[in-house]
């Protein structure tokens, strides 16, 4: 149990560090420049792909016993689309604004190619319980990635954490960065820094292994 | 037999047809299930983001009706869920606490700097003039364009005289939007320096929107008067 344990955290923990989507895989660029100029839109539109995510590899795998390699993929489009149809409709029952400041990267969630990618390279070759709790990793990952978009171009740009005013009524906004090229700079920031922290660990290693060696 | 030996993986048809025909009934099926299940909560929000909006630029009303401003001059209610007849506009009576009519507001639209501009505008019937604007949506660059909602001199434009002429045809002056510090008439919008674009896309939103509107409206205002 233990075992099977690990390996169900093992394959949901890759998606937030190791394979994370918009850090390491650098996927799903779209939404992640467009909609990330608040952290409740970076939020929603994270939860959002999520969701679609988790349901649409879940049916994937379920389907892949009688779904012929030469259909798979209109198969694939066809249920990706469905559940972001659903989302579509939740998120304009939920709240009409934040459908209006998603605009049409809800829709958009269909050509994702987080999503696509998962369902033809993981989803379509495992049972459905590891495809889901993979695709969760990967949403997760997606929601973190967006949201350290959104928060610093929100603190930023507006002043504001989730609406919360942080400096008063004196703060000059830096308008930029809610600005398409704020995008850019705030994602070009979090791939240096974890760029540096990989070759740091890499370092580290290599210093290890090499006085080993010497001892 | 002698097909099958050359090429053994061929997929019959008939696997893909019932794959594709399956997936396809069962992703309908959710469709029409994710509909249905949120149609009303979905018609609710609409309708509150009309009623919010409308009470915004019209701050005495407690109700509101849609009526739409018919092309041949008349005005017509339009039923709950309906939509406006072709060529008609659509406008909204704002309705206070009493029944009487406490203004009227209506949604014009114009090309910005980025994208087009939507306007919702109230006009006083008592004044003859737009009293006051919202911005339902536009993509005008933060800082500058959307400086219209937030800008001392420009929100002192309102009210803003748009009387009906006297054959009942069109407004008495056109509104206009004038470059900043020029402005001398009543009708006159004067733009916001450096957001020029944006400032003259207001005016035309409520002007084209207004020409329409206030000369159907202004000869029906006993059919307006009391709340239906």
């Amino acid at each position: 149990m233990s075992q099977a344990t690990a390996k169900n955290w093992d394959e949901f923990m890759e998606g937030i560090w190791k394979q994370n989507p918009t850090f390491v895989m650098i996927l799903g660029m779209c939404p992640t420049l467009a909609v990330t100029v608040s952290a409740v839109n970076a939020l929603s539109m994270g939860v959002s792909t999520a969701l679609v995510l988790i349901a649409s590899c879940g049916l994937v795998s379920m389907t892949r016993r009688f779904t012929p390699k030469e259909v798979r993929i209109a198969v694939y489009i066809v249920i990706i689309a469905t559940f972001v149809t659903a989302v579509d409709y939740a998120i304009q029952a939920i709240s009409l604004e934040l459908y209006d400041a998603l605009g049409a990267f809800i829709q958009l969630i269909v050509v994702n190619c987080i999503i696509l990618g998962r369902a033809e390279a993981h989803a379509a070759k495992v049972s459905p319980m590891p495809a889901m709790i993979n695709a969760a990793g990967m949403g997760v990952g997606f929601t973190i990635g967006l949201l350290s978009l959104g928060v610093v171009r929100e603190i930023f740009g507006a002043g504001t954490l989730f609406g919360v005013s942080l400096f008063g009524a004196s703060f000059q906004p830096w308008v930029v960065m809610v600005l398409p090229p704020g995008g850019f700079f705030v994602l070009g920031a979090w791939l240096l820094f974890f760029s540096t922290l990989e070759r740091r660990k890499q370092r580290k290693q290599r210093n290890l292994a090499e006085a080993t060696q010497n001892a | 037999m002698n097909s099958q030996a050359i090429l053994p993986q061929t997929t019959p048809a008939a696997a893909m047809i019932r794959t594709l025909g399956l997936i396809s009934a069962i992703c309908g099926l959710i469709i029409v299930a994710a509909y249905q299940l949120t149609y009303d909560a979905v018609q609710e929000n609409k309708r509150i983001a009309v009623e919010r909006a409308v009470f915004k630029v019209v701050p005495a009303a407690k109700s509101i009706v849609e009526y739409a401003a018919l092309p041949t001059g008349g005005v017509e209610k339009i039923g709950a869920g309906g939509s406006a007849p072709a060529g008609a506009l659509k406008f909204y009576a704002g309705y206070d606490k009493d029944g009487g009519l406490a203004g009227i507001a209506a949604e014009g639209a114009a090309k910005g700097y980025a994208d087009t501009v939507r306007v919702l505008f109230a006009y006083d019937l008592a004044t003859s003039s737009i009293s006051a604007f919202s911005v339902v949506a536009m993509r005008e660059t933060p800082g500058i364009g959307d400086k219209i909602l937030v800008d001392k001199e420009f929100l002192a434009n309102f009210p803003l005289e748009a009387k009906v002429s006297a054959d009942l045809k069109v407004l008495a002056n056109a509104i206009v939007t004038v470059k900043h510090g020029t402005k001398t008439k009543p009708w006159e919008v004067d733009a916001i320096s450096g957001a020029t674009i944006t400032s003259r896309a207001v005016g035309k939103a409520i002007n084209d929107a207004a020409q329409a509107l206030v000369p159907s409206v202004v000869p029906n205002l006993d059919k307006l008067k009391e709340k239906p």
